[in-house]
């Protein structure tokens, strides 16, 4: 049985001020099996993040159903975890009480919150941090400590929308071996909304590549690069042959894109 | 141009306070200028001197403190009043839709009413006592906040509200734990601003009908022409509202450093 079952799923916006309603999102179908890593890859406006608002339970989908672990998902909760393209952790709140927040309201005793805190704090990196403030920190630290915000509460998926899109370019590779590291370490089923290419093939185990809108699963790539990778993984000649695929099938959606907005 | 005036350029702080008191001191050349050479007749226009001479005899013979105390108290009263009415209710407005929709109309209504009109009525329900006093203060505020809270609430970022969905809250614990943390220190701001509204409505309650109080001084002095009293009056009003101004300041840092350069 999957992990995560997407059936038929459609979203459309409803149009405001009499403009036509936006169709965002047509019928789709996706499993995700145990364990596993996948990577939406599309072109801005194709939907995708739509659709993991849709897994997340913050966008309700026009028709169709959203299975974890064969139960339907009929809103947020603690049980998908997720990091937000936005910075979004509580300004009032400490590192450690941001990591703290889903534990808290779970009503877990104090100690044990701090314990299990601390641990996914030294998981990211952020040991020393726990009591900065939010704006006292960088972007990257910010999103390590979303991540291990999420992490905390042992979701049964960790659900990432373009969370290190806000990211310089050197950073956000950092942060990509983290989060792959700490797949590897657990395996967490991971659904990662990107529209960056070497970032899609690089820590997935599939990449679902998505059309430009309305959003439709276009093709669905196995990446078959051995674990644990590093990230000289990239100038390896599959690396290469997935990237050279890939860009083939974004470059079409995104001049589709492109023309569609004129 | 000068560099001193690019736009939005802050300035060295020592400046900021020299450029402060500047004003005050061209305030007080001005003053003394009109009076002390005579443009000004002293009927209309106590001098500098002659309002300090004025003031001094106010607290020595006619117990100034104890109005100024009065009229404290009545502010902080009906202050404390409105606000423990507006600051739940504006919650509950900005969270709960239904809540504003039900409330929002008559309170933009009753928001335009003017407290002053209401001083008569208020003397035939309350009399001329404290209550009819705090009350003038209760209605000019009371709606002011009200919106003034509701719309701090809405504003709240709905990306901070979507992540503690995520992590498990549920209402109330977003409520609680998002929308009233994240609200608090702009709420505090309001409070700092309606307070100084508050302030011309207590005079205008004490002109009429009062026997103690910094506004019934100020009516009282008019009786016998005395320009100095009047304008020491009105000085005293100032200074106090530059001290409360101050505290609600250093507390609002105090209570929320996290919030600080937003």
């Amino acid at each position: 049985m999957s992990k995560l079952s997407i059936r038929n799923v459609e979203k459309t916006f409803p149009g405001r001020n009499s403009t036509a309603p936006t169709r965002a999102l047509v019928p789709t179908s996706l499993e995700v099996a145990d364990n596993d890593f996948i990577t939406i890859l599309g072109p801005s406006g194709c939907g995708k993040s739509t659709l993991l608002r849709i897994v997340a339970g913050l966008e309700t989908p026009t028709a169709g159903e959203v299975l974890l672990e064969g139960k339907a998902v009929s809103g947020p909760g603690p049980d998908r975890g997720m990091v937000f393209q936005s910075y979004t952790l509580f300004p009032w709140l400490t590192v450690r009480d941001n990591v703290c927040f889903g534990l808290r309201e779970r009503g877990l005793p104090r100690a044990e919150q701090l314990a299990i805190a601390d641990r996914f704090l030294a998981q990211v990196g952020l040991k020393g941090f726990e009591n900065h403030h939010p704006a006292q920190l960088s972007g990257g630290m910010q999103q390590r400590t979303a991540l291990a915000r999420a992490l905390a509460n042992d979701p049964k998926m960790l659900l990432l929308d373009e969370p290190f899109g806000a990211l310089d370019h050197q950073t956000r590779e950092l942060m990509q071996e983290l989060l792959l590291g700490i797949w590897e370490a657990d395996r967490k089923t991971v659904m990662f909304v990107t529209h960056d290419i070497d970032e899609a093939i690089f820590m997935a185990s599939r990449v679902v590549v998505m059309s430009a809108r309305p959003g439709r699963i276009k093709c669905d790539i196995p990446i078959d690069l051995p674990h644990p990778r590093s990230y000289k993984v990239k100038t390896t000649p599959e690396f290469a042959a997935y990237k050279e695929r890939l860009t083939e099938e974004i470059r079409v959606e995104t001049i589709k894109a492109v023309t569609m907005e004129r | 141009m000068s560099p001193l005036f690019t736009p939005l350029k802050p300035v060295a702080p020592a400046l900021r306070t020299v450029l402060g008191i500047a004003c005050f001191v061209l305030f007080f050349l001005g003053w003394g200028i009109a009076t002390y050479g005579g443009f000004v007749k002293p009927l209309f226009l106590a001098s500098p001197g002659d309002t300090l001479t004025a003031g001094i005899a106010l607290f020595r013979e006619f117990g100034f403190a104890e109005d100024i105390a009065v009229t404290v108290w009545r502010v902080f009263a009906g202050f404390v009043m409105a606000a423990a009415l507006a600051v739940p209710l504006g919650i509950l407005m900005g969270a709960f839709k239904p809540v504003e929709a039900f409330f929002e109309a008559f309170v933009s209504f009753a928001r335009y009413l003017p407290a002053s009109a209401f001083i008569p009525l208020l003397i035939l329900w309350a009399g001329v006592g404290e209550l009819q006093k705090i009350l003038v203060i209760f209605i000019g505020s009371v709606f002011q906040l009200i919106i003034m809270v509701t719309v701090i609430v809405s504003g709240i970022r709905s990306d901070l509200v979507e992540a503690a969905y995520t992590l498990g809250a549920k209402r109330d614990g977003v409520v609680l734990r998002v929308l009233l943390p994240a609200a608090s220190p702009q709420i505090f701001e309001a409070l700092r601003l309606v307070l100084g509204w508050a302030w011309t409505y207590v005079i205008v309650a004490e002109l009429v009908g009062a026997s103690r109080g910094i506004g019934h001084m100020i009516i009282d002095a008019q009786r016998f022409l005395d320009t100095g009293q009047m304008i020491f009056g009105i000085f005293i009003i100032g200074v106090i509202g530059l001290i409360t101004d101050l505290l609600f300041r250093a507390l609002n840092a105090r209570l929320f450093p996290w919030a600080k350069g937003r």
